[in-house]
């Protein structure tokens, strides 16, 4: 199982994946906003996007959690 | 100057220094910028509340933005910057493109209307010829820019700086102009004066940048020779006098490291973050100028004899990381600035401040004056490292770095220069 959690305080501006999709290590999940920056987050793992945390127009700060790889 | 000042402010800076600094301040509206720093009518609304007789729209949202111009003179209002004309004719990269080129002043090879598709874009690369750069016609802060190679790069450039492009600015059009590879990003400071006579104040080196965007600038420029440099100013004045520009003013240009030869790359129609180190070397007060033409009266200076002496250095101190550059919002705890002779730090946070991730991740310019570089470089150094800043990332660690490298001491450095420093 792979945790993928936020590396800063962000706005979440889109979400790419959805539950229940197989992803591969390297594929983008969602994409942040901070300070006027895109920042894509990465599935750090291959397998089942088993849990989605965040959706489109939330605020994540830094450790929150955005999503489980199984 | 004996002008009382009153600020706006949305929700996630009502703790910031300026809101207290200004004789009054104005809440107008939440974190979000469209609500707020882009709502022209909260804006405007603001000003007649408390009675301004003019807006300063200073370097950010919407101080490029000719509509907002026009609905603060509409407003009867004084407007601190340019004729909403001039900066329509500017706005547009195309337009201001075809527009130079027709005043005289030289352009790079590129596409002379908007790219429509991704057939029309690899035929106008075919002409042009590879590596050429990509960008939003409506674009700025390289947002939506990059250059292609070949046409596979061409073809995924494109079609990003499509959609950046009508994101970001609402607007898709694109254009491409030759890319040129070892390029100074070299920039004009200009004013128009009420007579129409435009006078340019020296130049600004601004090649030191990451994604697009300037993190140090200096003047003079280490690599523009007198003669290349009296070029230069002629071009701007050219550009400024081309559409009848009023006030402060940037025109910017790339310089061929290899040939010398310089093109018109944008105009800024308005104050520029890295103005101070102009002040630096000319004593001149920018923003008093711009305040007294939009007045009508007399500048405090004779153009005649103006003659920039020493070196200027400007380091842009973010909130990110120094490694990666990636942003780092959070709360200061510590905010101890350097001081000493030559040292001019324009701050817009203080400890105890939070920086959230709404913004641009300026904190604060560290501006350095020398008699000479070596003199600047050296109070450059002593600076960063007097400035403390705890609680957040910043990229302090990063300007040491660079101040420390062979390349940037030596001068003779590129638009490239950090992507070498940071493989």
């Amino acid at each position: 199982m792979a945790e993928v959690r936020a590396e800063m305080v962000a706005n979440v501006w889109k979400v790419v994946a959805a539950e229940g999709e197989s992803v591969a290590d390297g594929d983008t999940l969602v994409i942040l906003e901070s300070m006027k920056m895109e920042i894509p987050v990465l599935a750090e793992d291959s397998g089942t996007l088993v849990r989605l945390a965040v959706a489109e127009g939330d605020v994540v700060q830094e450790g929150d959690l955005i999503a489980v790889i199984e | 100057m004996g002008i009382r000042s009153v600020a706006v402010y949305s929700e996630a800076d009502a703790g910031l220094p300026f809101v207290t600094e200004a004789d009054e301040a104005v809440l107008i509206g939440p974190a979000a910028p469209a609500a707020s720093y882009l709502n022209a009518g909260a804006i405007i609304a603001a000003a007649r509340e408390t009675g301004a007789q003019a807006i300063h729209p200073g370097y950010g949202f919407l101080a490029e933005n000719a509509e907002f111009a026009a609905s603060v003179q509409a407003a009867g209002l004084i407007w601190v910057g340019p004729s909403p004309e001039s900066m329509t004719s500017m706005g547009d990269k195309i337009n201001a493109r075809n527009l130079m080129e027709r005043a005289g002043v030289p352009v790079s090879a590129g596409t002379r209307e908007p790219v429509a598709d991704l057939d029309a874009a690899l035929a106008a690369a075919r002409q042009i010829g590879y590596p050429v750069m990509i960008k939003a016609s409506a674009g700025g802060g390289g947002i939506g820019m990059s250059a292609a190679a070949d046409p596979g790069q061409l073809a995924a450039g494109f079609e990003t700086a499509r959609t950046r492009a009508e994101r970001f600015f609402g607007n898709p059009a694109i254009l491409l102009e030759r890319y040129v590879e070892r390029a100074r990003h070299v920039e004009v400071q200009i004013l128009g004066l009420p007579g129409g006579e435009v006078v340019a104040l020296g130049e600004r080196d601004c090649s030191v940048q990451r994604r697009h965007q300037k993190v140090a600038e200096e003047t003079p420029s280490p690599g523009v020779s007198p003669q290349l440099r009296a070029e230069m100013l002629a071009a701007a004045v050219q550009a400024g006098q081309a559409v009848a520009y009023l006030g402060a003013g940037t025109v910017e240009f790339l310089v061929d490291v290899r040939t010398q030869e310089f093109v018109f790359l944008e105009m800024n129609t308005r104050l520029q973050v890295e103005h101070p180190v102009t002040e630096l070397v000319t004593g001149i007060d920018l923003v008093e100028q711009q305040f007294l033409v939009a007045a009508g009266e007399p500048i405090t200076f004779d153009p005649a004899t103006l003659t920039p002496a020493g070196h200027a250095i400007e380091l842009r101190v973010y909130a990110e990381d120094p490694k990666r550059f990636l942003p780092s919002p959070g709360l200061i705890e510590r905010w101890t600035e350097p001081a000493g002779p030559g040292v001019r730090v324009d701050a817009g946070y203080a400890a105890g401040n939070r920086v959230t991730p709404s913004y641009d991740p300026l904190l604060a310019k560290l501006c350095v004056y020398g008699a000479d570089r070596g003199q600047a470089l050296e109070r450059a150094v002593a600076a960063v490292a007097g400035f403390e800043i705890t609680g957040l990332k910043t990229n302090l660690p990063f300007h040491a770095e660079l101040l420390a490298s062979a390349e940037f001491r030596s001068g003779d450095y590129d638009t490239s220069l950090v992507s070498r420093l940071r493989p």
